[in-house]
């Protein structure tokens, strides 16, 4: 037979400042684990937004960022014409694209940060239908105008709508807000590619990377074989999201490893609360576990209901930790892109399955802080245990 | 001391609790040595940055180059001892995961600008003999096994990518705790030889030494006027400034850790803090005849703080013991993530000196509280 579940209602009730010791350090822990994935998640899913399923990112062979990249006019001219472009009113939708980087103070600490700047085709959104215009217009070609990402504009000192700007010995024009659906491309600075190429003394026909529309997400093979046998090119081609998913890899590793790596310390940690508070209830109600054991409750019921103590005291402990991270829940904040240098905005992303995955966390910590305690609880004899009364 | 037998019967009374409470203690410092060994490694770039040292960039931007010809202008510049000029090479070792900054350097001034950075001298002699030489820091060389004379293959992914081929020619140490070991040094020739046109004649930056720190105001300022309006303008600021900025580019990782390590702080406080009310609550009865046999309230406030002190002490220093076997571990397989982690005795002087201050707060509730019992009242509830 089963003990309540309210006789551990009570007794929780009963024992509140060292169950809620042991709730606050669940919560604690809790808290602290899913902070930090969420910090991890939603820096590769900034990232990895930035790729659409049916684009093609075309690097020079071996290159591992756009940054290291570079191809030249003609490789872009032979890209156009292979199978699986997408082409709009008879044109090719190909950006060929150039990036630099170019320092702008923080707003929040006024140090220079490193600001991706890239320099695209005139068609740009087309290719990236994910990036819409939402404030002024889009730069007119030649023109030393940029349009900016809505991340940028709120991060970066100077990138507001209708400013002027100096960097890289020219001086341009904010002419366009764009939002980019939360991605990368939000955190940058967008502008006519020749004319970036001007004002940073580079050669006109050298581009670092082009993006091709494919006609469908499937036609990425058919590119990549004739890519492939096509002597004239030494390119890699690969999908937009994937190169993206790529870059996000270094920070979202350390994120968790040193996140997990904290997190299971502390878990730790929590689990000896727990086992303190749970070791001292079974102390304490010593008399009260021998007189239901008297009556007739069987030991494997002690055990059960002493871990349904502890799960109950972890459930709470997880539900609280998880509530109070939630406001970190897009909470924009920005890190250094090692693959390229630049700085880019992101907001923490605390899903669900997070959520679920801290709740877990916790009931976890609750049965290896309690199963001991239980099991040491029903071993007891109930006769010595009753003389002691 | 004449109490210590009651002390120390007191705490082993319950033996499981002092394990665990013990074992709170130790997690919780672990953790604030390996979060501040973190957060050191992560400020300490401006820390251990010479101040005796300037870099110069392109005022456009990091990736932008500058000419080779500015080294000898920088040198002939009053105040400036010498000057060397650097590529980034990033370049992939087997699988990009690998990851250790290559630099492509002029051995000629590398070492009168870098003191701290040491190589053997019959080392430096074979590399600078090998145009294919290279050398490597002590901790990546570590981290894959090399040895002196392995064939080293890096993968290019700039300057038109392709195989290099390097012969490990010797292993730089730093002579500062916290110095950079990770770093892959090569020869200039063989980079100029190699590279596409648009790429010679270029260098990533330029790091002057100053024959003094007062200089570095005055010496930056003339750099970057002497360059001013050209078609490659400078920027120039100390070491320290340099690697602050680049520090901060990471976000508020400062903030980050605080937090964490507040939590867990506050964590321990409630669990020590909970444990010893709890062990004292359980010996009101004891107390209270301690009291009526005649020791003084002083003297049953000292009883139950020196348990808690006791506990913070030993736990603290286990905690603490783990830390210091643990981080260089940690440190090496995290090796290309993160800077190189340092423990330092300043460091352990204030984390237990956090093991004591929780300690002390632990004991001090309810210690007050047994100081101020009636023994009447805590004899009746017996």
């Amino acid at each position: 037979m089963a003990i309540p579940v309210i006789y551990n209602f009570r007794s929780v009730k009963e024992r509140w400042t060292s169950a809620i010791v042991a709730v606050l350090g669940i919560a604690g822990t809790v808290g602290v684990f899913v902070a930090m994935l969420a910090l991890a998640r939603g820096f590769r899913a900034t990232l990895v937004s930035s790729g659409s399923y049916d684009n093609a990112i075309v690097m020079r062979a071996g290159a591992t960022s756009e940054m290291m990249s570079g191809i030249t006019l003609d490789t872009v001219k032979i890209l156009q014409d292979e199978p699986g472009v997408a082409r709009l009113e008879g044109q090719p939708m190909v950006t060929s694209e150039v990036v630099v980087v170019a320092p702008f103070p923080l707003r929040s600490t006024g140090t220079d940060a490193n600001v991706q700047v890239r320099g695209v085709s005139a068609n740009v959104l087309t290719v990236r239908k994910n990036v819409k215009i939402i404030e002024g217009r889009m730069f007119q070609p030649g023109l030393s105008e940029l349009v900016v990402g809505r991340n940028a504009t709120n991060t970066y000192a100077g990138l507001t709508l209708g400013n002027r700007v100096r960097f890289g010995g020219g001086e341009w024009s904010v002419v366009g807000v764009f939002d980019a659906g939360d991605s990368a491309f939000d955190s940058e600075a967008w502008c006519d590619s020749r004319v970036l190429d001007d004002v940073y003394k580079r050669p006109t026909n050298i581009f670092q990377s082009a993006t091709l529309h494919l006609t469908s997400p499937d036609a990425l093979q058919a590119l990549k074989d004739a890519v492939s046998k096509d002597p004239r090119l030494d390119v890699d081609v690969a999908r937009e999201v994937e190169y993206y998913a790529k870059q996000s890899q270094t920070f979202t590793r350390l994120i968790t490893v040193l996140g997990g790596l904290v997190a299971a310390v502390m878990g730790i940690g929590a689990i000896f609360g727990a086992l303190n508070t749970m070791y001292s209830a079974v102390s304490e109600r010593g008399r009260e576990i021998a007189v239901m054991r008297a009556l007739g409750f069987g030991a494997l019921a002690v055990v059960f209901s002493f871990l349904i103590e502890a799960l109950l005291i972890s459930f709470v402990g997880g539900a609280i930790g998880c509530v109070a991270v939630l406001p970190l829940n897009g909470f924009t904040t920005g890190t250094m892109n090692w693959q390229t240098f630049s700085h880019m905005a992101f907001a923490f992303r605390i899903t669900p399955n997070l959520l679920a995955g801290g709740i877990i966390f916790a009931l976890g910590m609750g049965v290896a802080g309690g199963l001991l305690p239980a099991i040491h609880a029903a071993m007891r004899p109930i006769s010595s245990a009753l003389r002691s009364l | 001391m004449k109490f210590s037998r009651l002390i120390w019967a007191n705490l082993t009374r319950k033996k499981v609790r002092l394990l665990l409470t013990l074992g709170s203690f130790a997690v919780a410092l672990f953790l604030f040595a390996f979060l501040a060994v973190v957060r050191d490694a992560f400020s300490r770039g401006g820390g251990i940055a010479s101040a005796n040292r300037l870099v110069t960039i392109n005022r456009v931007s990091i990736i932008q180059s500058l000419p080779l010809s500015y080294r000898d202008k920088i040198q002939n510049i009053p105040g400036v001892q010498s000057v060397t000029h650097d590529n980034w090479f990033g370049a992939v070792y087997q699988d990009e995961k690998n990851f250790f900054p290559q630099f492509v350097i002029d051995p000629e001034n590398q070492r009168k600008v870098y003191s701290e950075l040491v190589v053997p001298d019959d080392q430096w002699g074979n590399f600078l003999k090998d145009r294919q030489g290279a050398i490597a820091g002590d901790s990546t060389a570590k981290r894959f096994g090399w040895k002196i004379g392995d064939r080293i293959p890096l993968k290019a992914t700039a300057y038109g990518g392709g195989a290099w081929e390097f012969n490990l020619d010797g292993i730089y140490h730093g002579t500062r705790p916290g110095d950079d070991e990770t770093q892959f040094w090569f020869q200039w020739d063989y980079f100029e030889e190699r590279v596409p046109q648009s790429f010679k004649g270029q260098a990533g930056w330029y790091t002057v030494r100053l024959n003094s720190p007062d200089d570095a105001l005055r010496v930056a300022k003339t750099i970057d006027a002497d360059f001013a309006n050209s078609p490659y303008e400078t920027k120039t600021d100390t070491e320290s400034a340099f690697a602050e900025n680049w520090v901060k580019q990471f976000g508020n990782i400062e903030l980050l850790i605080l937090s964490i390590g507040s939590v867990v702080f506050f964590t321990l406080l409630l669990v020590t803090g909970n444990t010893m009310a709890i062990s004292v609550r359980e010996r009101t009865g004891e107390l209270a005849i301690l009291k009526a046999i005649g020791f003084r309230d002083g003297s049953v406030l000292f009883f139950v703080l020196a348990e808690a002190l006791a506990i913070a002490l030993v736990g603290g220093f286990v905690g603490l013991g783990l830390a210091l076997l643990a981080i260089p571990i940690l440190g090496q397989s995290m090796s290309g993530m993160l800077p190189p982690l340092v423990i330092s005795k300043t460091m352990l002087a204030t984390a237990l000196g956090f093991a004591l201050l929780v300690g002390m707060c632990s004991g001090l509730l309810p210690g007050i509280g047994a100081m101020r019992l009636r023994v009447v009242d805590a004899l009746r509830r017996i």
